[in-house]
């Protein structure tokens, strides 16, 4: 019975890793379509995916260049939702110890999915299986689902009597829903949301949502005072 | 767009996810600032959600993304896939827009 069970557990960790996969991917579509149609390049689009490699980020640079913005003013907003991977990389490196060169190539998929599967093992080879399956897997279906909604966006007509524009909130919404239930997180949420409202009649396009990040400092307060 | 942005934004993205697993060896981040780094993306999406639903350049307006995010508030609170709150969202608008 133990052996079946021990047998039986990197099944169960494939299985995840291709569903989260493909899930990623059907959102990888939708980053194709809205990537193209704010004027990026499907090899733009594909080289991101496969580089940059952390959705949130994508989904708010491409957003901001289709509300009008510039590249800078584009990567402001964008870097700010990476540094959440630094984090994540430093919690996982027990996790991703190794030669130079692993260390190295595992840093690329470091990102929300492989750290919430590699985080839910019980040991460390657990943990870095975890890892690897749903880097590849995710990095895999990332990639070729922004390939096809890239090749699909260039086909579509205009943006804005489709709708597209009125994706990219929505989008944000989805992720951010999940991630209300931790302590501090609705303050955070509501402070950055009236920073930016805020500044949009005054400050230069990309500020608003730069300055949003002040919100991290109730958001700590409250999360603070609820554990203590 | 330009390349030289999207190479930039390629290194960034990159050096912060190698921070960890190249530099951090068995040291761990002081927890209050990992909470905090890992509380950072709640303000910017909620930045983003308002200023993308409400901005027009340096204008707050009311149009057809605002009930769009509405609908797509009711799908997230109902735990609906991605796919499916960000197609509603736009067929929300799209209609609207059309109706206009």
């Amino acid at each position: 019975m133990a052996a079946t069970a021990v047998e039986r557990r990197p099944d169960g960790l494939l299985q995840n890793a291709v569903g989260i996969g493909v899930a990623v991917g059907v959102y990888g579509v939708s980053f194709g379509v809205l990537a193209v149609a704010a004027g990026l390049s499907p090899a733009q689009a594909c080289v991101m995916s496969l580089v940059v490699f952390t959705g949130a980020s994508q989904f708010a640079f491409v957003g901001v260049i289709a509300a009008g913005g510039g590249g800078l003013a584009a990567l402001g907003p964008a870097v700010m939702l990476a540094l959440r991977n630094a984090a994540y990389g430093i919690s996982l490196a027990p996790v991703l110890a190794g030669r130079l060169h692993r260390r190295a190539i595992a840093a690329q998929f470091v990102i929300d999915e492989t750290t919430a599967m590699a985080r839910s093992q019980d040991d460390v080879a657990a943990s870095r299986r975890a890892f690897v399956l749903t880097g590849i897997s995710v990095w895999v279906c990332w990639g070729v689902g922004t390939a096809a909604g890239a090749l699909m966006g260039g086909v579509i007509g205009d943006p804005r009597a489709l709708g597209l524009d009125a994706m990219f909130p929505a989008a944000f919404l989805a992720l951010l829903g999940p991630q209300l239930r931790r302590p501090g997180a609705p303050v955070a949420a509501v402070a950055g949301a009236a920073v930016a409202l805020l500044l949009v009649p005054f400050a230069p396009s990309g500020v608003p949502v730069i300055a949003a990040l002040a919100g991290v400092l109730p958001g700590v307060l409250v999360a603070r005072g609820a554990r203590a | 767009m330009s390349w030289r942005i999207l190479l930039a934004f390629c290194a960034v993205s990159y050096g912060l996810k190698a921070l960890g697993p190249m530099l951090a060896g068995g040291r761990r981040l002081d927890p209050g600032l990992n909470r905090a780094l890992e509380l950072v993306s709640l303000p910017v999406l909620a930045a983003l959600i308002v200023v993308q639903t409400l901005g027009d350049g340096h204008r707050l307006v009311l149009d057809a993304r605002a009930p769009a995010l509405a609908v797509a508030a009711v799908l997230v609170w109902r735990r609906a896939p991605f796919l499916v709150v960000v197609l509603a969202a736009a067929a929300t608008a799209a209609l609207l827009r059309l109706v206009a």
